[in-house]
Order: structure tokens, then sequence, then C-alpha cells
């Protein structure tokens, strides 16, 4: 049984426990002399060259590399001279054991990256305008810092392959691929589920899903973690811009948007902004200002679903503990649809954990097109719901088709974060910093692998008015011991259903979270390019730092949602109606393809 | 295996297993004994590595992968002189610390598996493998065979060591070596069939035996595989430091045009270059020779080098998936007459590019062959129309 600490990717050994860890060379601890570009520097031993350089600010490009994924040295373009070795030597795998002195702007070193570039670009098909990545390209960009002027070895004038738009999140054309793999390092390593994977060898090579299936028809659970690690447009997400224009557009349409947390404090970096910078106000003038007839906090329907997923664990507990019936216990959150469809491919047997609560995005256009609808007197054929989502899974969501509750598409578009820096570009340019004032809105948190907690409850109440219902007598609450437990990013994920499988310490949880993103929406898959942990972190503080400035604290002291409660779903949570349109149910998918 | 011979080998390998594991080292050095697959690596500096290393788990792999065009020498021993081969693993494990041996074979081989094994199992009756070998106290190792699937690039040592463990066959960063991390993570000797077969004569026959033969820098005796424009094809033994002009004296080959030393990743020896030795400071080989008449088409031979990268590429690295192919492509423009001495000079520079940058010995060596005939050839491959193909 693996532990839950234990690293069970795919990856080859040599490469994951690089730099350090040689069995019988004990390098660790010590010291030793690099001379990169004629300046010393003392570091670690096994300190890799390009880490050296990085910390002595001189520029080695990198392509396959990348922060987050093991080490793969492929694309050959972080190339240096490495004094004594007849060959050049990749800066990024090349972990520093002994004193070496390192050139890296060679005529050799130049010649190389220049010809690896044009290698690259005599198999790139399209034209850089009419490209998702413009201007935010590594290729471009290298491109431009290698000085090339024309294409040394060629350039395809037609695509080899069919664009792939099978799949609600993502777009795959691989006729821009350059063949670094980061996305299967982010799919087989990072995420752990393994749905990318090369095929065949030598320049046939290409990055497939399981028997060249189109992307739509496979256990891809749509976390678009690949998209934010892809230095090209060969991976983007499925852009719904036009249909959402058309929209706002049309006069006869009410188009209402609802923005999660996370967007906030990610669309600067669209704007050049240093990571970190909550654009909240701002964002949300600009939505209005392109047209949105009205602007939503998606917190609204966070604070819903928390008090339904609440309720259904209250009742789960109740069950438990008092009736003493078989009941699927620990209960799962269901708002990272990467996450559900996850279980639903690779833990089918354990949907019934799954809450039957909707994620928020779900919640909101359910409630957007009945409650709001009626107070507003206005048809819900003619309401359009577009969600902001940090998400490429939450496009594969809405699609679903179980998500019409309300009698209609509940949410029509989900935009991620960089469509609608898009959006935004297009009314106000782009510095949308100075351009608007702040309007009024809230924030969500992220981190990466697993944590447990343990909520021992002394006392019960005051009960809010909300649950009272519920039961008649809560005692049974007093002396119970809350376990609960988080896991974000699909490996832990599968770390900790292992556990359960295996009934070690995440199977006594009576809760968890989990988040198919490695540092939870924050670091979604629609979120801006390029990720990094340092531009994850300083995502977090922003929205942290919104957090703690505001005043409701707790679910159910939301006024939005007392009135809800009072004005539309009478009955209360887990009601007949709040089931009817804030709950829903699963798919076993399995692992069968289409 | 005959009764004397029996006490023969017994009397062999006590000797072997007398010698403590630094002794063997040091035997293995003094007859400058280096890689026989074509790289020319010390032997004893590979196993000092690995027996340098502190762990209960050492492998001990030979690499059967005989995949390079022209090399057929190893089936010759894995047919003939198996049991010399494995008591080279075996006296390898011995100086390593190694208790299991792995023979990764070349998938078209298949037919000697039930051979080999065959081979093993004798020898585990004979008490060569398995617990505390002819009564040596605590030196357990055995030999399973493992099969290859018919990649070139598998040859490649790291990339054989992630073949046995299972995923695709490519090449590895290196550093780490295998010798400190290799087959699942663990201390891995990797070396060629020949190298292994050569330890035992070493130890019975003495280092200065090996030594005293062939150059300073390459010792020893050496298997050829023989084959094209000649009289003779077959494999030969000859001494490290032959020059070209004898070998082919021996082997019928006079007036060659040229000589493909080394197989598809070698290099192509004109023949006024013949006084050359083949030696790993001169013309390094792994064994294939390949003779070229004075009626073949050196672009003709160029493709065909080519054509066997482009396929056998893993296709990993940028310079050697996308380069071999720019060079393919190079010679068809030159079969038809339409590449400028610009571009013949951008694919030459190219190919410098490829033997520096790329990832593995595939990448580094696959342009020998077009770098070596457009130098040496450029009169004969220029200035073609489309009529003179």
């Amino acid at each position: 049984m693996p532990t839950l600490s234990e690293n069970t990717s795919r990856s080859p050994l040599s490469q994951r426990i690089q730099p350090m860890g040689i069995p019988g060379l004990e390098v660790i601890d010590q010291l030793v002399t690099v001379t990169i570009d004629g300046k010393e520097v003392t570091v670690p031993a096994g300190t890799t060259i390009l880490e050296v350089a990085q910390q002595i600010g001189v520029r080695i490009p990198t392509l396959c590399y990348h922060e987050d994924l093991c080490i793969a040295g492929v694309c050959r373009i972080c190339v240096v001279e490495v004094d004594g070795q007849r060959t050049l030597q990749t800066a990024c795998s090349y972990p520093v054991t002994t004193p070496i002195t390192v050139r890296t702007h060679t005529r050799k070193v130049r010649q190389a990256r220049r010809h690896i570039l044009d290698l690259m670009l005599s198999k790139h098909y399209g034209e850089c305008y009419a490209c998702a990545r413009n201007n935010n390209c590594e290729l471009q960009t290298l491109a431009k810092e290698y000085g090339v002027d024309h294409f040394r070895f060629g350039h395809p004038e037609k695509p080899r392959f069919n664009i792939d738009r099978s799949s609600h999140s993502l777009v795959r054309d691989m006729d821009k691929c350059i063949l670094c793999r980061r996305c299967v390092r982010t799919c087989i390593d990072l995420q752990e589920v393994g749905v990318l994977e090369v095929d065949q060898r030598s320049d046939r090579s290409k990055v497939i899903t399981f028997g060249d299936k189109p992307l739509g028809e496979v256990v891809c659970i749509n976390c678009g973690q690949c998209i934010n690690r892809c230095p090209t447009g060969a991976l983007r997400a499925n852009d719904p811009t036009d249909e959402v224009w058309a929209a706002i557009d049309d006069p006869a349409k009410h188009v209402v948007i609802q923005t999660a947390p996370s967007p906030r404090a990610g669309i600067g970096e669209c704007f050049g902004l240093e990571p970190g910078r909550p654009l909240t106000f701002e964002m949300n003038t600009a939505l209005r200002e392109c047209g949105f007839d009205k602007v939503f906090d998606t917190n609204f329907t966070a604070d819903l679903t928390i008090i339904e997923e609440g309720t259904e664990l209250l009742l789960r507990l109740h069950k438990a503990l008092v009736e003493k019936k078989p009941v699927a216990l620990p209960q799962f959150t269901s708002c990272s649809p990467g996450w559900v469809k996850y279980l639903e491919h690779f833990y089918p047997q354990y949907i019934p954990n799954l809450s039957s609560a909707k994620s928020p995005q779900q919640m909101f256009g359910a409630v957007i097109k009945t409650y709001y609808a009626r107070i507003n007197n206005i048809d819900p054929k003619d309401i359009v719901t577009v969600a902001l989502m940090p998400c490429s899974a939450k496009k594969f969501e809405c699609n679903r088709p179980e998500m019409c509750d309300s009698g209609w598409k509940d949410v029509d578009y989900g935009l991620t974060t960089r469509e609608l820096a898009q959006m935004i570009s297009l009314v106000c340019g782009i510095k949308v910093e100075n351009l608007f004032e702040h309007a009024d809105i809230i924030p969500a948190r992220g981190f990466e692998g697993i944590r447990f907690l343990e909520l021992p409850i002394k006392k019960v109440g005051p009960v809010p008015e909300l649950l009272k219902g519920l039961f008649d007598d809560w005692n049974w609450l007093e002396g119970a011991v809350l376990k609960v437990a988080i896991a974000h990013g699909t490996a832990n994920a599968k770390r900790v259903m292992e556990d359960i499988k295996a009934g070690g310490r995440c199977s006594e949880c009576h809760f968890i979270e989990f988040m198919a993103c490695p540092g939870g929406c924050l670091g979604g898959g629609g979120q801006p390019v390029p990720t990094s942990p340092a531009i994850r972190e300083a995502r977090a503080k922003a929205i942290y730092a919104e957090d703690s400035a505001y005043e409701i604290r707790k679910s159910h002291e939301n006024p939005a949602i007392t009135e809800l409660y009072t004005k539309f779903l009478t009955e209360g949570p887990c009601s007949h109606l709040s089931h009817k349109l804030l709950h829903t149910g699963y798919t076993p998918r399995g692992k069968y393809i289409v | 295996m005959k009764p004397e011979n029996n006490f023969i080998m017994l009397f062999f390998h006590k000797k072997a297993l007398g010698m403590k594991p630094e002794e063997i080292i040091r035997l293995v050095a003094e007859s400058g004994l280096k890689g026989r697959g074509g790289a020319g690596f010390p032997t004893d500096i590979k196993w000092k590595l690995a027996a340098a290393v502190k762990d209960d788990l050492k492998y001990v792999v030979c690499n059967a992968d005989e995949g390079e065009p022209g090399t057929f020498k190893d089936r010759v021993i894995l047919t003939d002189f198996a049991d010399l081969m494995f008591d080279g693993m075996t006296i390898g494990a011995r100086a390593i610390g190694a208790c299991k041996g792995i023979v990764y074979l070349r998938g078209e081989y298949t037919y000697l598996r039930g051979f080999l094994k065959g081979k093993l199992s004798e020898r585990r009756k004979n008490g060569l493998l398995g617990s505390n070998i002819l009564g040596t106290e605590g030196f357990n190792f055995d030999i399973e065979i493992r099969m290859g699937a018919g990649a070139y690039v598998c040859g490649e040592e790291t990339a054989l060591i992630e073949s046995l463990e299972g995923q695709r066959g490519e090449p590895r960063n290196r550093p780490p070596f295998p010798v400190n991390t290799g087959f699942l993570g663990h201390p891995t000797i990797v070396n060629n069939v020949e190298t292994f077969t050569w330890v035992p004569c070493i130890v019975s026959k003495g280092a200065k035996w090996f030594n005293d033969i062939g150059t300073e820098k390459s010792t020893g005796l050496k298997l050829f595989s023989v084959s094209g424009d000649c009289g003779k094809h077959g494999v030969f033994e000859f001494p490290m430091g032959i020059t070209l002009r004898e070998l082919l004296e021996k082997v019928d080959g006079t007036g060659a045009k040229a000589v493909q030393a080394g197989g598809a990743s070698g290099r192509c020896i004109p023949a006024s270059e013949f006084d050359r030795t083949i030696a790993f400071e001169d013309v390094p080989t792994g064994g294939s020779i390949i003779v070229i008449g004075q009626g073949r088409d050196m672009l003709k031979v160029a493709e065909n080098f080519m054509e066997f990268f482009v396929d056998e590429s893993c296709g990993q690295c940028t310079p050697c998936r996308e380069g071999n192919a720019k060079l393919l492509e190079g010679i068809e423009l030159l079969q038809k007459g339409r590449c400028s001495m610009k571009y013949l000079r951008e694919l030459c520079s190219l190919g410098e590019t490829m033997q520096l940058a790329s990832k593995c010995g595939l990448g580094q060596s696959s342009p020998n062959a077009f770098l070596s005939i457009v130098r040496n050839f450029k009169d004969e491959i220029m200035g073609r129309t489309e009529k003179t193909l």
C-alpha cells in the first residue's frame, strides 16, 4: 500500500531524484564552486547549472524545463559548454558535483540553440497572429531572442493534423506542438491522471491520448493543467467568447455573469502586472463596461453550497452516529469538476461518497434562471448565464446534460480568466488597472498537498435558524470529533483515495475536500500562463488579504442566503426544491473508452 | 562440457573467485580493456565506480542488443561462447558486489533465448550461479534473460535500462550515470557481450598477454563483423591497431572505394586513408566493417544510413528527431542536384550541432556517415541532375 507521502508518479527514477540523492555519492551538504561566464559562485553540490545561473542572473533559455515538473532534458535549448566535456550539456539536467567551468554563449552554444529553434520552427505550423498564445509564447520569444528572421530548414505550408475540438474544455492543435512533453509530464507526474503519452519514434513521434482517441472520449478530467504548462499554442481552452459577445450584442438577451474569486487574483498577469495584484473591483467594473447586464459574485452560491453540503453532511453523520445505519462516509466535496470527473473515471465505486450538492457555479445558474428570473420578471429563456472561472473543467461541467434543472441550461458558457482578459482588452486596451473604479466584491484559498484536521465538538449551538428544523435534538453531536482532510492536486487525490481503499487514515475521515488542481482554484487550468509555485503563492496572498478584510465570516449569516431561503427555498436546505435545483447525480464512467 | 574441460573451468573459476574484488578490477585495469560496444569506455573505471557505491542491490547487465547495422559478432559469442560471457558477467558481479545479472537480448535473437536459458540452468546445476558460488562464502549471483523489442536505441545503456524497467526505451539524462543510478535506481554496470567475454580470457591468460597486443591506448584483440564488397564475409578476430589496409587484405577487400567502420553510426573512411588504424584513438568501431566497392554510389550509401536513423531516433530530443530527417531531405536534394553549396554547408553545420547537442550517442553519432561522405566524396555527390538518377 502506498503511503500518503509516497511519490507514485510514472516518471523514470533518474528524472525524479535529481538533482540530489545519488545513492552512495554523499554529495549532500558539500559545497562546490561553479564558474559561469567568468562569474564564480559556491553552491550546494547537486544544484543544477540552470539553478546556479538563475541565482546569479545569467539567462539560459529553457523550453522543456518547468519548475513544477520533473526534468526531461529533451528540447536541448538550454545547452551550455562545460569545460572538459566533449559534448554540450543541458543546464536543466546537469547537477554540479565537482567544481566546473561553464560557458553559456559560445559560438557552439549559440549555433546549437539557433539550429534547435530552426528545427522546431520547421515543424511548427501556423501564423503567430492567429494564435491564442501570440505575445505569450515561449517559442516566439526565443525566436526573437535568437534573431530568427527566416526559416533555415523550411516552414510547413499545410497542417499535418486535425485540430481536436472534441472536448468541451480543451482544444489540441498538434501542429503547434514542439514535443517538449510538458503536457505529458503534467498529466502523468503532476496530476497522475495519465491521459497523454508519446507515441511512435523519431519525427513521427506525437503526443497522443489512449489509442489516439479524441480528447473528449478519453479519461481526461479537463483540469487544464497542461494548458498552463504548454509553451506554445498547442493546447488551449475551448473559447466561447464569440458566443458570449453575440449574447451581449443581442438586445433581447439579459446576460448575467458570475465571477469566481480566483480570477480576480490572476487576471492582472494577463495585463503585464506582477502576480499577486488583485483586480477585484477593476475587473468588476470592466465587466459592466463589456456589456454584461449583471455582475455577481460566485461567493454567494459558495455560501449556498456550504449550507446545502453542510446539511447533507449533518444528515449523513446523524444516520451514522445516531441511527447507526450504513451511510457513505467520508463525504467528498463536489465543487471541483475536474475532481468529480476523475472520481467518476477512476473510483466510480465511491460515487455515493460525493456530495450531491452542485458546485457553486451550477447552483448560481439554477438560481438565476428560477428565482432571479421570477423576482426580476424576466423570461428565463432570455437569460444567458456566463461563469467566469479560473478553471477549464467548468466548461465541461456546465455542458453536462443533467445540468438543466431550471428547465434551461443552468450555465450557458464558462469563461476562463484568460478569455475574460481577452474580452476586457477589446474594451479598454491593456491598461486595465488605471481605467476603472472600484466596485464591490469578495474572496478562496489554495495550497498543494494533503492536510488533516480534527475538530472536537465540545458544545453544540447556537444552531442557526436555517438549520433548526433539521433535528429536534442536536445533542448527539456533542463530544463527537469531526475528522476532516483536504487534498489539492489530483495526484494527492489519488493518494487519499488509495488510502481510503486500503482502510488507512483517510477512511476514518468524515469529510474530505478535493481539488483537482495543485494550488486549488488559484492554480486552475483557466488561469493565466505561465504558472509556477511562486506565482500561485503570490495569487494566494492577494486573495487571503481580501478574505481577511471581509466582515461576514459564516455562510448562514450572509443576508442574501437568508433571503433566498425565506423567499424561495422556503422548505430549507436539502428540501424537495433545493434537491431539484441545487443537487445533482453523477455518472460512473470507469476507464472504458467510448 | 566434457569432464576434463569441467576440471579446467573449475580451476579457472576458483582462480577468478579467489581474487578480491579490487584485485579483479586492478587486473582489468592492467589489461587496458575498453568497452567493446564501440564507445571504448575503460571497463575498469566503470566497474570501480559501481564498486565504490554502497548499495545492497547492484546489477550487472549484459548488452546483447546487437543492433548496429553490419554487426553480428555478438551473435557468434552468444551461440558458441556463451559460457565465457556468463563467466565474465559473474566475475564482474564479484568485482562490483552485484547479486543480479540480466542479459538484455536483442528481439531478433529470440531464437537464442531457450539455448541461453539452458546454459544458465546448467551453470546453476554446476554451482556457477546461485548462492555461495563454488563455495565462495557470501557470493550470490544469478542471471536472467530479458528480451528487447527491436529498437536500435535500446542499445544505448540508459535506454536499455529504461526498457528493462518497462518504460519507453529512451535515453536518460547523464549524469547521474548507471554506475550510480541504474536499473531501478541501483548501481548498474552495462557492458557489451564481447567486453564480458574477454574478461575470463584476461583472468586466465593474464593482463600482460592482453596488454601486449594492440596499441598503447587500445589493447587486446577484437572481433570484427565484416560485410560488403569483399571476398570473405564473417566474424574475424584481429588485434586492435590493425590498419584498414591490412584488414582489407585479410578479407579480400583490397581495391575498395571506402570502408564504413563502426556501422551506421561510424565513419566512412575513403581509400586514401586506408593506412589509418582501427583503435579508439583513431578509427573507433564496435566491430562493424562494411566494405564499399568501387561500383557503389556514395549518396546511396549515405541515404541508406540516414534512412536508418530517421527510423530509429527515439524522437525525444530535438536535434536528433528533426535533424536526421533534415539530413535525409538534404540527400534527396543532392540526388536531384537541387542542394546549393550554401544549404549543404548549413546541413553540415546542423550535423555538428547534432553531434554536440543530442541527448545520447545515437544522435551524437548519426550525422557521422553523412558528414564524412560529404567531406570525402564531395566531387561524387555534387552536381547531379535528375537524369543521372
